[in-house]
């Protein structure tokens, strides 16, 4: 329905375009002296930086080729496109964080589209969670791998998966336990939350590293990998459960009171009732969350793991390609920003389509 | 709920137990079993910790606060030197923390009105590249953006042949060079002038708030009695302070302030950052007030200055504040990211303290003791600010 209108419109709507561009550009003496000013502020940003990126770059070849040349070096993203994806995986075994990538990616395709919304979704994602981490380590299919020989996008996208999906329903508890008339279970889980949400993501991180493995039995033998997800599901669920909280708040007492008087007991009405309302209110609020936290894996990188961020930079240090710092980094902005960007146009298109979908 | 307050006999209202039975609620068994065993994992968890601390060799405790530290830090607000005790290397690191976090805030403020400003100018240009910046800015790491900043900030020419702009700021791979005032000849009597004048402003602000009122004329005079006394003070104490504008003299550069390369790196990074958060809520802030707002004043012969100070910004300000409030902490947390590039912040010192001492339960824990109070205090204080601006507007409806 909406596609028809917008083609229809079109017409109408290019012709206004050029008229508003006019007065949005030279409506006022101000607005020409802003336009102006703006276009050669560009005039002198811009120019320096095609040269860069595009005129004197070099696209292909070895660093030999880019050492003579002034501008970017693409082709070291090319020779180091591997490493960027996959970091220190063993090159013939790359097929496996590859599939996981695919499904990984795949499914979040497939939950972004409201007509899959059924519990089916529930099921798969901690299938495809599981078997994304057998198929990494090989434990059914040998040879084995390491968890510190994860790397590169692929690590990024799997801890983001697991710790936000694993962070959900601990989060979801959290927000019941906060919002509950039981004062004990109340204090505990507001103390969690403002203890959480008060420490720098980096701390955690810190603790993953130093203390875990000296306050679980046998920690040294848990790899970093596995305590930084820990850690960083149980700072996640704070932020989770803020935002399910509010969805909590929005919804009216009388649901629940009608809900009690049909002879529900507390967990059906949450069941049945107050949850399905509560979080279709909050899946924008969480779409943008899931952003922030695929921002946030990069700081893997602190700790040592090689993420997608650790392993850009990590190929700037190859004695071969030694230096393009600036390439690696933006072949990697560019990568977060398609994710992130995407995502965030998403989260405004489902805001819509919800608020449609809730009138009729 | 069970019984209500009326029809409770004996004295007026819930006793204190009742109080008490009330507030625990309901399934209170449940609830202390449930609490009894987060106290058991903790126990657990702190047991396993003592054994293993015991095994290397570690004797648990806040001692090592006070033994010698063995390394440097590359800069510090307070001197410190190798053999300096950590209880100050870790003072140094606060203060840091705390100077980058307060330095960000106010240039962070500063770009991000002048950006949500820009974009709601009615220029599509301009509001096209806003929006790009802004995008850009928000939709890549801020981990990322500090790599980038700090390899750039590396990567200017040396003092020699610095890039100079508009011949008093230099960039140069030692750092940033940028023109301030230097003082010379600050003795204690200046310092303690200073504060009692800082003192008096604020018992003054203090006094007019509880009269409720503040006319724009005292305030200038007052202020303008705090600058006078301000400038008068080095004179009488002896203290001189003047402009000094950095200048190339032989292999370096001389005179203004010199920011190290980390310090500008992170500095740089967080405003970008976090003017690109504050831009979109001021401009979500003043688009939520109402366009019949705008049109109603128009037609009470306001102009536009008037119409912003007066109508909008007052209701603005009550989306704004509690916004920017969260924006701050979050600058203030991710300062943290400064261990990443090498500079001494709180978390920096504390990694190299739990690495050199090996107490690292204790320095993480006096480390997120650190944070959550800085956290819980910002809030405080913008949560008073908040109820004020909210008030003000309720009172005069």
């Amino acid at each position: 329905m909406s596609i028809s209108d917008a083609v229809y419109l079109r017409p109408w709507r290019s012709s206004a375009t050029l008229r508003t561009l006019k007065i949005g550009l030279f409506g006022t003496p101000l607005n020409s002296v802003i336009t102006l000013v703006t276009v050669a502020l560009l005039g002198w940003i811009v120019p320096p930086l095609l040269r860069w990126g595009v005129f004197d770059a070099t696209w292909t070849g070895t660093s030999a080729d880019c050492a003579l040349a002034n501008g970017a070096c693409w082709a070291f993203v090319g020779a180091k496109f591997r490493f960027i994806l996959f970091a220190f995986y063993p090159p013939a075994l790359q097929w496996r964080p590859l599939v996981v990538m695919v499904l990984l990616l795949g499914l979040l395709v497939i939950t972004a589209q409201p007509r899959f919304w059924r519990k089916g979704l529930l099921v798969a994602w901690p299938v495809v969670v599981v078997a994304s981490w057998i198929l990494m380590s090989g434990t059914l299919v040998p040879p084995a791998v390491p968890s510190n020989q994860w790397g590169g996008l692929a690590v990024t996208l799997f801890v983001w998966s697991v710790c936000f999906g694993l962070a959900t329903p601990l989060a979801i508890l959290l927000a019941l336990a906060r919002r509950s008339g039981m004062g004990g279970l109340r204090t505990l889980a507001i103390a969690f939350i403002e203890l959480m949400r008060g420490t720098p993501m980096v701390a955690i991180l810190y603790v993953a590293m130093l203390i875990l493995p000296m306050a679980i039995p046998n920690g040294q033998l848990i790899d970093k990998n596995v305590r930084a997800m820990i850690m960083i599901t149980l700072f996640w669920s704070a932020y989770v459960a803020e935002v399910v909280r509010a969805g909590l708040q929005a919804i009216p007492a009388g649901q629940h009171e009608a809900a009690t008087a049909l002879g529900l007991g507390y967990w059906r009405t949450m069941q049945l009732v107050v949850l399905p309302q509560a979080l279709r209110l909050v899946i924008p609020g969480m779409v943008n969350l899931a952003i922030g936290f695929l921002l946030a894996t990069s700081l893997l990188a602190v700790i040592g793991i090689f993420d997608l961020l650790n392993a850009a930079r990590s190929s700037a240090a190859d004695p071969q390609w030694l230096g393009y710092y600036d390439e690696a980094y933006l072949f990697a902005a560019l990568i977060y920003f398609v994710l992130c960007f995407g995502g965030s146009r998403y989260s405004l298109w489902l805001e819509t389509y919800l608020r449609r979908s809730q009138r009729h | 709920m069970s019984l209500t307050d009326e029809t409770v006999p004996g004295p007026d209202g819930p006793g204190m137990l009742r109080k008490v039975s009330r507030w625990w609620g309901d399934w209170p068994l449940t609830q202390i079993a449930v609490i009894a065993a987060v106290i058991a994992l903790f126990w657990l968890l702190g047991h396993n910790t003592a054994a293993t601390m015991a095994r290397i060799g570690i004797t648990p405790g806040f001692d090592f606060l006070g033994r010698p530290a063995n390394f440097e830090i590359g800069e510090a607000p307070i001197a410190f030197r190798a053999g300096d005790p950590y209880a100050r290397a870790i003072l140094a690191g606060l203060l840091n923390t705390l100077t980058v976090a307060a330095l960000g805030c106010l240039l962070a403020t500063i770009l991000g009105v002048a950006l949500g400003v820009a974009g709601l100018s009615g220029n599509l240009l301009l509001a096209a590249l806003v929006r790009w910046y802004v995008e850009i800015v928000r939709n890549t790491p801020l981990l990322l953006q500090l790599f980038f900043w700090i390899s750039l900030a590396k990567s200017f020419p040396s003092p020699r042949q610095a890039l100079s702009v508009f011949g008093s700021f230099f960039l140069t791979n030692r750092g940033v060079f940028v023109p301030g005032l230097a003082f010379h000849g600050v003795s204690a009597p200046t310092l303690w002038l200073l504060v009692g004048l800082a003192l008096a402003y604020m018992a003054f602000l203090w006094r007019a708030r509880r009269e409720g009122s503040l006319p724009a004329r005292r305030l200038g005079i007052a202020t303008a009695g705090l600058l006078a006394g301000v400038v008068l003070t080095f004179p009488l104490t002896g203290a001189g302070a003047s402009w000094e504008i950095p200048a190339l003299a032989g292999f370096n550069i001389r005179g203004g302030y010199n920011l190290t390369p980390e310090f500008t790196a992170l500095l740089t990074g967080l405003v970008v950052k976090f003017s690109a958060a504050i831009a979109e809520i001021v401009r979500a802030g003043i688009q939520s007030v109402d366009r019949g707002q705008w049109e109603a004043s128009r037609a009470l012969g306001l102009h536009s200055g008037q119409i912003m100070r007066l109508v909008v910004l007052p209701q603005a300000l009550r989306v704004i504040t509690p916004l920017t409030t969260s924006s701050y902490l979050d600058l203030t947390k991710d300062s943290s990211l400064a261990v990443a590039i090498g500079y001494p912040d709180l978390v920096s010192i504390i990694n190299t303290t739990a690495n050199t001492t090996g107490q690292s339960l204790e320095a993480l824990t006096l480390l997120i003791g650190i944070y959550l109070a800085i956290n819980l205090s910002v809030s405080a204080a913008m949560n008073h600010y908040n109820r004020r601006v909210a008030l003000r507007g309720i009172a005069r409806t």
